[in-house]
């Protein structure tokens, strides 16, 4: 059958793996129930231990759900420091459920599958070798990718159901106090993790810097923790966030940076103590840097930000024009160092940034939304997880969450390389039209016709230039012609879920 | 028209084809193009299309793509032809 954005669902994925296709992203009231864990009680006087191997023995079986975060992004050691591990160990069928994969994961993770180890994975997202191998058939099981907030949804439901939570942290107390920002490989919020750290049945930390006891500010707090395990090196700190953040030169960036500044400042939502999130491309970074001079000029500052938090975001804070930034994981070095010294940078989980299903989250109060895209198409619907040629190479990320912003903008180069941006229909979809109002590139800003309160307040100012999305789609087949459809065959290889866990998409196997 | 010398045009930048034209029997291209599952018989018909314009029919063409618009491929493929032919001092005026 046929879902609300017009993608087939199948009915593997409807009847054999239970979905429910997409309906609305309205979430309403409905009343749910988390899920229980176990706590093995103790005093703590076991925790410290030196062996990881005696720690996975001891606590994993087969056919159990494991997790990791992706906080110390390419700089990661932890992820295949245990999964080599319980590779060796001889582990089978287990489900692998990390808040995102890194590059640097990747060629541990297709060994683990290759070995029968992992049979099952959920993640934000996937890139590269990994991304390549899954879109041509490496898993029998379909991948899930959710959202952030969706994660923090399914591990507090259930459907994620976490067995061990294996988090790497730059420092902890013998008793299980950590957090992000102190030692080597300080990595600032470790807001995904701490999902895991509250919902885990076995959470075990594994740190090189033992911090006296007791360690503080606690993210992850002793309660939580069954194992501390002492190890020589979480992370290559060069890795772990790019240094520091330079301004794009880039004239088609600037040009869209500017758009998007012109965007926000003609909209009813540029006001005081407005809210906003950014993300991290050329273009987004800019945007802040325009913003800034806007909120200078209109005497305006921001009440918050939240999401993935830049140096640029970092000094809007604390040059007073942004009140408070929350603060799920930091992108950059600048960023991951400031948290310890701001008051005003605050780390939330991902729960209380975006998770739908529960009593409020920072999305649900964002005015402002600037989000990128691989392909938007013509009703709107954006993919930011498969690449042209059909593979998987990208993350669900926040999309969905902070797609529901009261003004979310995507943008755009009209076209990149000979890659059409804006389509006539997206190869898969990530976040449905419903929730996008504004594309912005560096031709023109299309308004979601869903939308005439934008349009009519943008046609009051000559330095928004409306064009229809038709016509952008237009303008760009017309630049780089018409390419030839990607094949598929009729198998899945990923479910993308919306953030209330129905099916959005299904991602098939190219056909070789 | 015969091919007298081998000859390239076009850089590896972004954007940008790089075609190098050498003495063959018939057309035979060897396209190499990260597009290529995408545009790959877009890129051989602009190819085709200007030889046939200088009419050139034995020629081995080597294409190296690097996402080019069909119009910077056409400017590429003129320039190699016009130097393979040894007639860069005398435009084609017709194909232009």
């Amino acid at each position: 059958m046929k879902n609300k954005v017009g993608r087939e669902i199948s009915d593997t994925v409807l009847n054999e793996m239970g979905y429910k296709p997409f309906e609305s992203t309205e979430i309403g009231h409905p009343v749910v129930t988390y899920t229980d864990h176990k706590v093995r009680v103790t005093k703590g006087d076991d925790k410290l231990v030196e062996s990881i191997e005696d720690v996975i023995k001891a606590n994993l079986k087969d056919g159990m759900t494991i997790s990791f975060h992706h906080h110390f992004r390419n700089g990661d050691f932890v992820f295949n420091m245990v999964m080599d591990k319980i590779i060796e160990l001889g582990y089978k069928d287990l489900t692998l459920a990390p808040s995102s994969l890194t590059g640097i994961m990747n060629d541990k993770v297709i060994e683990a599958v290759k070995a029968g180890v992992i049979t099952n994975i959920t993640s934000s997202g996937m890139r590269g070798s990994l991304g390549e191998a899954i879109s041509h058939g490496l898993m029998k099981n379909p991948v899930i990718f959710r959202s952030h907030g969706n994660r923090a949804r399914s591990i507090e439901n259930g459907n994620i159901k976490i067995d061990v939570a294996f988090i790497g942290v730059p420092n902890a107390d013998r008793m299980g106090n950590a957090n992000g920002m102190e030692g080597d490989s300080a990595f600032g919020s470790l807001g995904y993790a701490l999902i895991d750290a509250k919902y885990a049945d076995k959470v075990v930390l594994l740190t090189d810097t033992i911090a006296d006891y007791p360690n503080t500010p606690a993210s992850i707090q002793q309660t939580q923790v069954d194992y501390v395990v002492k190890v020589d090196k979480v992370g290559d700190p060069d890795r772990i966030g790019s240094g520091a953040t330079r301004f794009t030169k880039n004239p088609k960036e600037l040009k869209i940076a500017k758009m998007v500044n012109d965007v926000i400042v003609n909209s009813p939502y540029f006001k005081q103590d407005f809210s906003f999130q950014t993300g991290t491309g050329g273009a987004s970074l800019a945007v802040t840097r325009f913003l800034r001079q806007s909120m200078l000029d209109h005497n305006i500052t921001a009440a918050f930000t939240c999401g993935g938090t830049t140096s640029p975001i970092v000094s809007l804070l604390e040059e007073g024009l942004v009140k408070k930034v929350m603060d799920v994981q930091d992108f950059d070095k600048g960023a991951a160092s400031s948290m310890k010294k701001n008051p005003g940078q605050i780390e939330i989980d991902g729960s209380w940034y975006a998770d739908p299903d529960n009593k409020g989250a920072m999305v649900d109060q964002l005015d402002i939304a600037i989000l990128s895209a691989l392909e938007i198409d013509t009703d709107f619907n954006v993919n930011v997880l498969t690449g042209s040629n059909g593979e998987i190479r990208g993350a669900v990320g926040g999309h969905q969450d902070a797609g529901t912003a009261k003004m979310t903008i995507i943008t755009a180069p009209l076209t990149r390389g000979r890659i059409a941006t804006i389509v006539p229909a997206v190869n898969s979809i990530t976040t449905p039209g419903s929730s996008i109002d504004v594309v912005v590139t560096e031709v023109g800003v299309a308004v979601n016709p869903a939308r005439q309160d934008l349009i009519a307040e943008f046609k009051k100012h000559p330095s928004v230039p409306l064009v229809s999305i038709e016509e952008l789609q237009a303008k760009a087949e017309k630049t780089v012609g018409k390419p030839k459809p990607v094949e598929y065959t009729d198998r899945t290889v990923a479910v993308v879920e919306y953030r209330d866990g129905s099916v959005i998409d299904e991602i098939k196997q190219i056909k070789d | 028209m015969e091919i007298k010398q081998t000859a390239i045009a076009g850089t590896l930048e972004s954007s940008d084809v790089q075609i190098t034209l050498s003495q063959g029997t018939g057309i035979q291209i060897d396209l190499d193009s990260s597009v290529a599952s995408l545009y790959g018989d877009d890129i051989k018909k602009v190819v085709t299309d200007t030889l046939a314009s200088y009419d050139v029919t034995d020629v081995n063409v080597k294409v190296v793509d690097k996402g080019a618009l069909d119009c910077v491929i056409k400017a590429r493929m003129m320039a190699a032809i016009q130097r393979a032919l040894g007639t860069v001092d005398e435009p084609n005026w017709e194909v232009l």
